[in-house]
């Protein structure tokens, strides 16, 4: 027989046969590379699943153009493409025309609902989304004014000539305009600017403007973090013809600073847990050791040197940490899905990756902690300890 | 030349002489007791014997090596290779079973032959409990297995401290008997012992008092 299958009888024999101490042993590290792995499972979901909240406080880059013109829909697809489609959550384009309805100047704006629901999830509609040309979402400010509501019809008039209307041309009714009839789909309420436009669909604002293929800006929804949005805004402004790029700093930056700190939490009670494991560990094997002063004194007695006993508590101890590492990387997991589950609403996946890094951390954790048990081992006099004293 | 030759050996604890100018000589193939009351340096002797403690004062030359002088891992090495070591109190690792605890002092000697550790179970008598644990084991079984592990690596001499302390009788004739078998095969025996019986059946019983050698008897009857 090998020295080293002897070795191995000798510490899995030490641990089968001594369970109830060393389940101790294995219960603290087990639940110190449970929390191990589920929170750093956590820390790096953490943005994704943020990410995914934060998408509902609206978007958080926008397309404009870059020379001073108006965007058009393949300027906008060719920087869409820049972006990972997975990342991508929404992109509504926008543009905004100055009309008339029942004589009272207003901001009309035009835009794919499909698109702005993604973008600004936030918007709350009293009544439906437009679904069909000929309807229209118009902001609470514009419908108190206009006294309308859903269901209702409202007459958008575009002016055709590019200079204001005189006060003789316009009650000579001399101007060039486009008109058409529109059923308030929906009231819209954001608390913010919108509150003060009405929405119609891209085609409709087409059809009143005389006008295609334009538009003023773009809103996206990206699911990534700053420096990832940074990259793709960077990349979009200097790769693609007449778009600039640029991030809505409000929600980026909030988000950024919501997921440091919490990341830093994560990762001061990560250091903690290892901390507080390594403490149990030590303490448990220090008590193992005392409790064994005899046999260590019959090893040395029988010819074991300093060397050997080290090995073989280290053993022990490394052993300890690579079961409780396994053990903690599929606990971690459930751990860390229970967490994701009750907080974010949402599963988060299984990264493979984690179950070596989580039993190498075990083992390194639980071979600092025998260290200083286990030198204390080779203090043992065997005639003392033999003799009972 | 001796196997054993302990000159002017003495162990100082303060103001107290556990030995006091000791000198004993012990021959190849010898089997020799060691008797006195409590406190009289056996337990100190039968260290200083075993590698495990240095004297004071004095020679201790062991097959020809002064272990007095020599450093705490030599000592680790010359226990190792040399003595077989029999505790009243058996001290098995109570996490194996009986063949392992025998292979453990192969390991630290050499390679760990499960074979030869059987063979040696044989030789008291415990093959057929080989793989049982010590607390499966009664006293006489488990000392039985402590000289199966003290012989299995062949050493130069067999030191047993009061082998025999918490055995009953039949035990207690039973572990003589494994002695005298291996004083046949030419082991040299030293026993540590206050049982004047167990002292009876050496060669030669020294008496220690107060640290000092104060008599030695050549048993006259014993049986080769």
């Amino acid at each position: 027989m090998k020295k080293q299958t002897m070795f191995l009888r000798m510490i899995t024999a030490s641990l089968l046969r001594r369970r109830s101490r060393m389940l101790v042993a294995l219960l603290a590290i087990a639940v110190g590379a449970t929390i191990l792995s589920g929170l750093v499972t956590i820390y790096y979901d953490v943005p994704r699943q943020m990410g995914e909240q934060f998408r509902s406080y609206g978007a958080n880059m926008i397309f404009t153009s870059s020379n001073g013109k108006k965007l058009s829909k393949s300027e906008i697809d060719s920087a869409k493409k820049k972006i990972n489609n997975s990342q991508l959550v929404g992109a509504a384009p926008y543009r905004y025309e100055n009309m008339t309805v029942y004589e009272r100047p207003l901001m009309a704006a035009s835009t794919d609902f499909d698109e702005a629901q993604k973008t600004s999830p936030y918007w709350r509609v009293d009544g439906e989304w437009p679904s069909a040309e000929g309807q229209a979402l118009v902001g609470q400010e514009i419908a108190a004014t206009l006294e309308v509501k859903a269901g209702d019809t409202v007459t958008l008039v575009y002016d055709l000539d590019e200079a204001p209307a005189t006060a003789d041309e316009a009650n000579k009714g001399e101007r060039n305009q486009n008109s058409r009839d529109f059923t308030v789909a929906g009231i819209l309420d954001t608390g913010g600017n919108e509150e003060k436009y009405i929405f119609i669909s891209v085609p409709d604002m087409e059809a009143l403007t005389g006008k295609t293929d334009v538009f003023d800006m773009t809103e996206l929804s990206v699911s990534a973090n700053r420096d990832e949005l940074e990259k793709y805004a960077d990349t979009i402004t200097k790769n693609v013809d007449g778009v600039s790029a640029r991030l809505v700093k409000r929600v980026t930056q909030s988000e950024n600073t919501v997921l440091s700190k919490l990341q830093a939490l994560v990762l001061l009670v990560t250091v903690i847990v290892l901390l507080l494991t390594m403490i149990c560990v030590a303490t448990t094997m220090m008590a193992v050791v005392t409790e064994r002063r005899k046999e260590v004194g019959l090893r040395k007695a029988l010819g074991a040197s300093n060397k050997s006993i080290i090995f073989e508590f280290m053993g022990e101890g490394l052993l300890l940490g690579a079961i409780g590492g396994l053990l903690g990387s599929v606990c971690g997991f459930i751990f860390a899905q229970a967490v994701s589950m009750n907080v974010f609403n949402s599963s988060i996946q299984f990264h493979w990756v984690l179950i070596p890094i989580t039993i190498i951390v075990s083992v390194l954790v639980t071979g600092l902690s025998c260290l200083l048990p286990v030198r204390s081992a080779t203090d043992v006099d065997p005639a003392l300890v033999l003799k009972g004293e | 030349m001796s196997l054993l030759e302990i000159k002017n050996v003495s162990k100082i604890y303060g103001p107290l002489k556990a030995l006091d100018n000791v000198n004993l000589t012990v021959e190849n193939g010898e089997w020799l007791a060691i008797m006195g009351p409590s406190g009289s340096g056996k337990s100190t002797m039968m260290n200083i014997i075993g590698c495990m403690d240095k004297p004071s004062l004095g020679e201790v030359i062991l097959d020809g090596v002064d272990i007095a002088k020599e450093s705490g891992k030599k000592l680790t090495e010359i226990r190792r290779d040399k003595i077989g070591l029999i505790f009243q109190q058996f001290h098995l690792v109570n996490y194996l079973t009986a063949v392992e605890n025998v292979m453990v002092s192969q390991y630290y000697h050499s390679m760990p032959d499960e074979k030869e550790a059987l063979e040696a179970l044989e030789r008291v008598g415990l093959k057929d409990r080989a793989k049982h644990l010590p607390s499966q084991l009664s006293g006489g079984e488990q000392q039985r297995v402590c000289i199966a592990r003290a012989l299995i690596n062949h050493p130069e001499i067999i030191l047993a401290d009061e082998p025999t302390g918490n055995l009953d009788e039949a035990n207690e004739n039973i572990v003589i008997d494994i002695f005298k078998q291996l004083h046949r095969q030419g082991t040299t025996l030293i026993v540590v012992t206050h049982d004047p019986e167990v002292a009876e059946v050496a060669q030669r019983t020294v008496v220690l008092e107060h640290g000092r050698l104060v008599n030695e008897i050549k048993n006259e009857g014993f049986e080769e």
